[in-house]
């Protein structure tokens, strides 16, 4: 029997509605409370659990008690096993974390989970950047920047439905991040790539021989094969943090770094996981071409997950030596919104913004649209 | 009656003969026809007729399936009830693949004519002078259509068209020299082998996303021409019928940076007689005679892309040339910058001989009222599809509320409401009797996209029957839900595993190919 790790943060999306940008810290869920907000993420989670509800006898359900899990998987017809403790009307971002060791250790094959970045992140955290099983958000969170959610309750109940059967569907690498709500709720976005998750989503099906298919391997390696076969001699390639950035990194067989930015010249390392200023002295004055890929939920190609490159390197590469790698599809879940620059630089944002040739695979551009938000 | 008198509904199922396949079908010795030995005449003249091909002769018989006549008629006939093709359905479903009706009568001249069947494409010209004036005469009218200066009938298809033009733009390009030129320009909603198949001639791709209009921005355009550019590859109206009203400004700007304009026309339904590719300014273009021109498409061919020029590419194009010096028709190899060939001979006869016969049929006026009826069918679907709930029409406001020949819909708000989509309405659809409908080229741009094109042919009854099932299939997902998850129901097959259908380890497209995965052959 298929067993599911059911995780609900109950206090997720609760600053959202009443405007507080964000539900971390007791503070702000006390103030959350007294303006009126309501749990929002109890509610989304049954209504996915309710989709699940169809293999009620192929599956059991691992939860967290009370309000944590137990409760909604009660209310949408389940009779969960029910792991740890907590206690009730006061869980914190520890007890996330307790739960996915305890749901491991439970052997469960899939989590699923309600809530936001925060919870996206306690996850991370708990299972560590070696761990292959498959997480998936039910979005209800405030802020969703990663890219580990379904896009709705429903579908994200569909997707978990689907992995338990063992029907088909990817398993994709997605993005865990989370912004500083502290700065957030004054005014400054300061976003960070914490890692990736395994997560499942729905393999659309073919209908016809008119549609093909295409291997989602294939596709990365042809957009790196694409990026190194542009490379010029004595230019400095700063390569920014992401999956689809380290297939390229792979294809020049150099050591890389997952959630950090690599220089290359001639084909060899220059320095790998570089901050700011050691990038600066790295390429200042240099012949600069920076190349980046789509990061997040909602696709920034700058100020997300890569300050490090940050407005004055930009500067010295200048915009006609940005090139930005991302799949049809990535762009196709983000259109019609452009690509979002936020450097932090508005005068640099603007320079910024335009039409971009995307790398979508060997030989083949995509022509999009960066902007602000 | 024979459908419900107040649904209006079929009670339909399909045949379920689960038919052997033919090479199951052999019996060693058993026999179609016995092939008569040849009177006394021929065999004093050429012998057996075979000991004179002594060296061509194989070792061994090939292993064809051995069955008798009955046998193999009873064969095709249950196949042919085992599929839902274009004359037993109302073959709505497969937009951008302009299922019009093909006459019968054309079939018959082009299958039975013997001026037709018994030639040989290798006899001398003197031979077939017929045939040459069908497809000489079938030029003159291409030219007119398109307002272009010459055609070819040699691609065996749209793509092939595609990659034609594509080498034709290579071909002009290097003769003037002009060796940086590596890169194609298309969209997303053109035709995906506007994009595939330059690359497959040693071209960049670039292509251009749609913004919230449904097509893109002039300024995208923009930004992807440089003096890199080789040409532009395009489809308008593309795919979800918007037509670009813009599109002379984008062809202008080609031109402004040196590239040629390359105007797929393989759909040209929602246009003919009406506009054409010349005043768009295009230098090249290409028809499907198998879609607009009625020609069947029959399992990937035979199929004709008609391929047109100006004047300046001429020398570029396929050989040969059907030519006429007022009194005999000829072939023309005299064309030192030719491509080449792109398809064997004259390239696929028959179905340049069916589509002339329709447009013979039909006269000019006829073919104008071919796409203005097109476009009416596609019009009045269009607003009694729009009323059934769950149906989205993506971009409908300014250019895009007025659709030409076709739409890309979408169940995006079915999905929302119910949970089904595009794939599970599409499962339920055979239960009606209408074979299951084309979604849409991948990426799904559009989402849970379906794309549905009314030809002329349709009548108002066959929409009106059309749009009533798919206006019950969203009743059933809001309220019936059971019947959608078990569709279909009337079918002999239920759901096909596409697991199985993807998995290159299982498929099997030859019968020696399944033995050998079968483990039943080494
Ligand atoms: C606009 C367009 N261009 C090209 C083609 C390719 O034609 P064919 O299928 O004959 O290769 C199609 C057919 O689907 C089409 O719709």
């Amino acid at each position: 029997m298929k067993k599911l790790g059911v995780i609900v943060n109950p206090v997720a999306g609760m600053g959202g509605r009443v405007g507080l940008k964000g539900s971390d810290g007791d503070e702000i869920q006390k103030k959350a409370r007294e303006l009126g907000a309501k749990p929002e993420s109890p509610l989304r989670a049954i209504e996915a659990l309710k989709v699940i509800a169809r293999l009620k006898d192929q599956v059991e359900i691992i939860a967290y008690p009370h309000e944590m899990g137990a409760d909604e998987a009660r209310e949408a017809g389940f009779d969960p096993r029910i792991v740890g403790s907590i206690s009730s009307g006061a869980t914190s971002p520890e007890d996330t974390v307790r739960a996915v060791h305890d749901m491991v250790a439970a052997g469960a094959d899939m989590i699923l989970f309600a809530g936001g970045d925060g919870t996206a992140r306690n996850i991370y955290t708990a299972l560590g950047s070696g761990s292959d099983i498959p997480v998936l958000g039910i979005p209800a969170g405030v802020k969703i920047h990663s890219a580990v959610y379904a896009v709705n309750p429903r579908s994200a109940g569909e997707v978990t439905a689907l992995f338990l059967e063992g029907k088909a569907v990817n398993i994709r690498e997605a993005e865990v991040m989370d912004i500083d709500e502290e700065a957030f709720r004054e005014g400054r976005v300061s976003a960070q790539l914490y890692g990736y998750l395994n997560v499942p989503e729905n393999k659309k099906y073919v209908q016809s021989v008119k549609s093909g298919t295409r291997s989602e391997q294939a596709e990365i390696q042809g957009m790196a094969a694409e990026i190194v076969a542009n490379m010029k001699d004595d230019v400095i390639y700063v390569i920014g943090p992401g999956t689809t950035t380290r297939s390229i990194m792979q294809r020049l067989e150099l050591p890389y770094t997952l959630l950090g930015v690599d220089v290359v010249l001639n084909k060899q390392i220059l320095a790998n996981d570089v901050n700011e200023q050691q990038l600066y002295d790295l390429v200042k004055g240099k012949k600069v071409h920076i190349v980046v890929t789509a990061i997040g939920g909602q696709g920034h190609i700058f100020g997300r997950g890569n300050q490090q490159i940050s407005p004055r390197i930009i500067r010295a590469a200048g915009k006609e030596n940005i090139t930005v790698v991302a799949s049809r599809d990535k762009l196709t879940s983000i259109m019609p919104r452009p690509l979002l620059v936020d450097t932090g630089d508005p005068e640099l944002d603007r320079e910024l913004s335009g039409y971009y040739r995307i790398v979508a695979g060997w030989q083949d551009i995509l022509i999009y649209k960066a902007g602000l938000e | 009656m024979s459908r419900d008198r107040y649904s209006r509904f079929r009670k339909f199922h399909q045949a379920k003969w689960d038919e052997e396949i033919i090479f199951e079908l052999s019996v060693p010795g058993e026999r179609g026809v016995l092939v008569p030995k040849a009177e006394k005449e021929v065999a004093a003249a050429v012998g057996d007729g075979v000991s004179a091909l002594a060296g061509l002769k194989r070792k061994k018989a090939p292993a064809l399936p051995e069955i008798s006549q009955m046998r193999l008629n009873r064969h095709y006939l249950r196949l042919s009830q085992e599929t839902m093709g274009t004359d037993v359905n109302i073959d709505i479903s497969q937009g951008t693949c302009t299922m019009k009706y093909s006459p019968k009568v054309q079939e018959h001249m082009a299958a039975r004519h013997p001026g037709i069947t018994e030639v040989h494409p290798l006899q001398d010209p003197e031979t077939m002078q017929g045939i040459l004036e069908i497809i000489y005469k079938t030029e003159q009218i291409m030219k007119e259509i398109s307002g272009l200066d010459y055609f070819s009938f040699q691609p065996g298809g749209g793509a092939q068209a595609v990659y034609t033009n594509a080498s034709i733009i290579r071909a002009y390009h290097q003769s003037r020299g002009d060796l940086k030129r590596d890169e194609i320009i298309t969209t997303m909603f053109s035709h995906p082998c506007d994009a595939a198949t330059p690359n497959t001639a040693g071209f960049k791709v670039i292509t251009l996303m749609p913004d919230e209009n449904g097509f893109p921005p002039i300024e995208a355009f923009k930004a992807a021409l440089s003096e890199r550019t080789a040409g532009i590859m395009i489809t308008n109206p593309e795919d979800t019928g918007i037509y670009n009203p813009r599109i002379k400004e984008y062809v202008d700007a080609a031109h402004a940076v040196g590239a040629l304009c390359s105007y797929d026309q393989a759909n040209a339904n929602a246009f003919l007689g009406i506009a054409r590719a010349h005043e768009a300014g295009f230098d090249m273009c290409h028809f499907n005679m198998h879609k607009t021109f009625s020609a069947p498409h029959g399992c990937m061919g035979p199929a004709t892309g008609a391929v047109g020029y100006r004047e300046f590419l001429r020398p570029f194009m396929p050989v040969p040339r059907v030519e006429f010096d007022g009194s005999r028709y000829y072939l023309d190899y005299n064309c030192p910058q030719s491509i080449g060939k792109t398809r064997s001979f004259l390239g696929n006869f028959g179905v340049v001989l069916k589509s002339y016969m329709w447009i013979m049929q039909h006269g000019a006026e006829g073919l104008k009222e071919a796409a203005i009826c097109s476009v009416l069918n596609n019009n009045y679907m269009m607003q009694k599809l729009k009323k059934v709930p769950g149906v989205v029409m993506y971009y409908d406001f300014g250019v895009g509320k007025n659709r030409l020949e076709q739409v890309r819909w979408s169940w995006e708000k079915l999905q929302q409401d119910t949970g089904f989509g595009t794939t599970d309405v599409n499962m339920r659809l055979s239960d009606f009797g209408i074979q299951h409908y084309w979604t849409s080229h991948h990426p799904w741009v559009v989402p849970e996209p379906f794309t549905l094109e009314p030809c002329e042919s349709y009548s108002k009854d066959d929409l009106d029957e059309y749009c009533g099932v798919l206006a019950e299939i969203s009743r059933e997902c809001y309220e019936e839900p059971e019947v959608i998850k078990g569709a279909p129901h009337n079918g002999p097959t239920h759901r096909v595993k596409h697991m199985e259908i993807d998995d290159e380890e299982l498929i099997a497209v030859t019968w020696r190919q399944y033995l050998k995965k079968k483990g039943l052959k080494k």
